[in-house]
């Protein structure tokens, strides 16, 4: 493998003389630009103190959860603990973090274009965006909320002795930004791609932005509302949800999973895009069925829409309704396992290279198998009454929106990391991480699918001891993962100022983004790219790649000639 | 109850059914994950970088035939285990007409039931093995949920709405009882046990239960006391519906519609008497809004039950 390594060195040439990162310096260069790129860096800055925030109040639970007994947390810190980790999680890092991270500073590059369509509207998302992560702050400092993330009626407007009001302002603030930024890709994509770059030519990551940012846009004013009606209710009394005066309770469900399921496949399409960039360029081979994925995204983004019921079985809704949406939600497994089993079918005849960012795609493709078939468990009727608010989907969920969206945000970071800061990351310790976060999140997060199927209901701080041994088995493993989630910081970091300088595309990809030097120019391209043909050209059409060397690859663009 | 265990203890007819529904699950998924977790290791050995595998064009057979057979197969597949699945669902919805009907109501953070002869529990339930239970469930404040894992039932229980669900338990025991829907602070703890007996213990144990009166007898007494007898009585000189067999009968109301007078329909009925009027009659009727407690709601509503008398059973 070092040898591999070895000859792939390339010797240290510096990038251009000036670049996005050195054009302007200063503070105010940085809060008042609005070149993509250095947005897309305030997005990781932000996004990546709230990951600490969710993450410390993750770390507070698992130890809580060590023994059977509440001798850590008190049953309220510990109901605070876990709303305040959803709430964070969910608005504060999942659902921005590969689009406003790697899909800002990546999508222009990507369809070889000097910005978003609207760069001000950028800048003022990630404004609007910090300030709603402030009022998530405030939330936690004024005493924090009991109410889980999912703020269920009546408990959150008449029961819950929390700051209701606060949060529900925060994740309703978050929205305008998640909508400005949708708004902004869609419009990008629309309206900037590159000459000769027509949408059977696009890259599968910026199917996956456009996707996402359809739902977003569709999907996330209904949050909106129904925060203001939950606001309404509680703070002027008006009865919406409160059975006692006429509401009903369900219909707050109704409304609430009617954005929060949509809000699952905003946290996992985009990184469905991630793994298909990578997997194409480790295995150097050309994405199997590209019309077969690209069909796949917009089939789930839109029956993503239709299944929400499947949240509600046990909610005492009929048992119609319940058929109606079990029978979408197993519909709306066949496009997943079509993305799985494409990724896989573009390893066959490859020339596969094991570096970190191909380490986390595979890890990936494990993880998010493994959570989308317990996903089957879940949309069938008699076994979701059993296991629903157990552990199990508690295992399930996180193994899509941490083992997917997690490993795929580092498997991204990581490869294109080069291009953001034209610096090479450590590849023996990164590849140490990807295996760890691996193992990590496998110790932490199966048990949990047995101690749901047992019984052990979720929301818990105190258990029946017989539980114990999976709550051990899952804290133990928390550990580990949590060491291999801080770890890439500190090698990325490092890497920042040790780290070898990266050429244009270190890779041998294929892209439009690495057709221009690394880290780009302000501008991106020197002078606009001319695509001329589809993405993930590693071999030409007719052969497959050769057993050792990088070429023959064609770049899907680049200087008009 | 205790001790290392890889299986829940499976004590009722529908956890048999569910069992066996959620093996096929565990041995499909299981295939699914080892085919995909071989090719992933087969194709990384084989094509890794450096290999002497042979490589070239994809046949044309696997670019389009494969990927089409996939997808039908997956689609199959789903549309197959939504068959199974809604099938064991459709087997076990009702409850059979001569099922034991418990009361319960839940509140934070305590689940009261309530027996059909009058026995009442907190936090527990006992019930007979081999005959079926159906517990007719509401809430005095939150969403709580119902949760017996050794059953593999699980009913949400609402607000100003009744929920039902049942089960026909198999083997006694001592078995958990859990909230499973977050209700606040002590969530965790609103919990108890299920004790299934054998049918002649359970007779035993309900008739040591301090004795109460039943609960339509209990709706009787209310019926008189918070003065419903006043008019709704077929005596009354006050022109009101009378109440006589009113139970799951149809009703013709002022604005032309006509419902069915469920459980439903007569709660709100008594809560908000001027929202559904009956043609021919004057609204008159105060509600009973903050008198009647979810308690006394179910107790009034047996009665209302009773009075339909046995015919229509």
């Amino acid at each position: 493998m070092s040898g591999l390594t070895a000859e792939r060195a390339i010797p240290d040439r510096p990038g251009r003389a000036e670049n996005y990162l050195t054009a302007e310096t200063g503070l105010a260069s940085w809060l008042l630009t609005t070149d993509h790129k250095r947005i897309g860096l305030l997005y990781m800055a932000a996004i990546t103190v709230f990951f600490f925030l969710g993450g410390a109040a993750a770390f507070l639970l698992r130890l809580e959860l060590f023994t059977p007994e509440g001798d850590l947390l008190s049953a309220d810190s510990y109901n605070r603990a876990f709303t305040f980790h959803g709430v964070v999680m969910v608005w504060f890092f999942l659902i921005p973090s590969i689009p406003n991270i790697l899909g800002n500073f990546m999508l222009p590059l990507m369809i070889g274009a000097k910005d978003l369509a609207f760069p001000r509207l950028n800048l003022i998302s990630w404004y609007i965006f910090v300030a709603a992560g402030l009022i998530a702050v405030y939330t936690l400092v004024s005493g924090g909320v009991d109410t889980g993330w999912t703020f269920y009626t009546p408990l959150t407007t008449a029961f819950s002795n929390g700051n209701v009001l606060a949060a529900a302002a925060a994740v309703f603030v978050a929205g305008f930004s998640t909508i400005a930024t949708a708004v902004n890709f869609i419009a990008t994509v629309h309206l900037l791609r590159a000459p000769g770059l027509t949408w059977f030519r696009l890259p599968l990551f910026v199917w996956a932005i456009y996707a996402t940012s359809i739902v977003m846009v569709l999907a996330t004013p209904v949050l909106a509302m129904v925060l203001l009606l939950i606001s309404a209710e509680r703070a002027f009394g008006i009865p919406i949800f409160d059975p006692l005066r006429g509401g009903d309770p369900i219909l707050f469900q109704h409304l609430f999973w009617f954005y929060s399921h949509p809000a699952v496949y905003i946290m996992i399409l985009p990184s469905f895009g991630v793994i298909s960039e990578v997997v194409t360029c480790y295995a150097r081979r050309r994405v199997f069925g590209y019309s077969f994925m690209v069909y796949a995204l917009l089939w789930i983004a839109l029956v993503g829409f239709l299944v929400w019921g499947h949240h509600m079985f046990v909610s005492g809704q009929s048992l119609f309704a319940n058929l109606v949406f079990s029978f979408l939600s197993f519909v709306v497994a066949v496009p997943s396992a079509i993305k799985v089993f494409n990724w896989t079918a573009t390893l066959y005849r490859g020339q596969i290279v094991f570096d970190a960012p191909m380490i986390y795609a595979l890890g990936f493709i494990g993880l998010f198998t493994i959570g989308g078939l317990t996903g089957l468990f879940l949309a069938s009727v008699p076994v979701d009454i059993h296991v629903t608010d157990t552990y199990f989907v508690v295992a399930h969920f996180h193994y899509i929106m941490v083992g997917g969206a997690v490993s795929a945000l580092y498997g991204g970071l990581s490869y294109w990391w080069p291009k953001i800061t034209g610096r090479m990351y450590p590849e023996a310790w990164a590849r140490f991480a990807a295996v760890m976060m691996f193992f990590g999140f496998g110790f932490t997060f199966f048990p949990m699918f047995i101690m749901g199927f047992l019984g052990m209901p979720r929301r818990y701080h105190v258990y029946p001891q017989e539980f114990q041994v999976w709550h051990v088995l899952a804290s133990g493993g928390a550990l580990i993962l949590a060491v291999a989630y801080l770890l890439p910081m500190g090698y990325l970091a490092w890497s920042l100022i040790w780290g070898r300088r990266a050429i244009a595309n270190p890779w041998g990809a294929t892209g439009l983004e690495w057709q221009t030097s690394s880290p780009p120019p302000t501008e991106n391209f020197d002078t606009p790219p001319v695509v001329v043909q589809g993405p993930y050209n590693y071999h030409p059409e007719h052969e497959g790649p050769p057993a050792m060397d990088r070429e023959p690859h064609s770049p899907q663009g680049g200087q008009p000639v | 109850m205790n001790g290392f265990s890889l299986w829940p203890p499976t004590a009722s007819e529908q956890a048999a059914r569910i069992d066996s529904l959620f093996i096929g699950l565990l041995v499909v998924a299981g295939a699914i994950l080892l085919l995909v977790a071989m090719l992933l290791l087969v194709f990384s050995i084989r094509y890794r970088r450096g290999s002497s595998a042979r490589r070239g064009e994809l046949p044309e057979f696997l670019r389009r035939d494969v990927e089409l057979g996939w997808t039908a197969a997956t689609l199959f597949l789903a549309i197959f285990l939504f068959w199974w699945a809604g099938a064991t669902q459709l087997r076990a919805s009702d409850a059979p007409p001569n099922a034991l009907e418990v009361h319960v109501v839940a509140k934070q953070w305590m689940w009261k039931a309530r027996h059909p002869n009058g026995a009442r529990e907190i936090n527990a339930l006992h019930v007979p093995r081999g005959e079926a239970v159906r517990l007719v469930m509401t809430s005095q404040d939150v969403i709580h949920s119902f949760f017996v894992p050794a059953f593999r039932v699980k009913q949400d229980v609402v607000p100003g709405r009744f929920t039902h669900m049942w089960f026909r338990a198999t083997k006694p025991g001592t078995y958990h009882l859990f909230c499973a829907e977050f209700c606040g602070t002590e969530h965790a703890t609103m919990g108890g046990t299920v004790t299934v007996m054998e049918p002649e213990d359970y007779a035993r144990w309900a008739t040591a239960q301090p004795q109460e009166q039943d609960l339509p007898g209990e709706g009787a007494a209310l019926f008189v006391s918070l003065g419903c007898s006043g008019c709704h009585a077929p005596s009354a000189a006050v022109h009101a519906p009378s109440l006589q067999g009113i139970y799951g009968r149809m009703v013709n109301l002022a604005d032309g519609r006509t419902v069915r007078a469920d459980a439903a329909y007569l709660r709100d009925s008594i809560l908000l008497p001027k929202r559904d009027l009956v043609a021919g009659y004057e609204p008159i009727m105060p509600s009973f809004e903050g008198l009647v407690d979810e308690g006394d709601l179910q107790s009034l509503l047996a009665y209302l039950e009773s009075l339909r008398g046995e015919i229509s059973r």
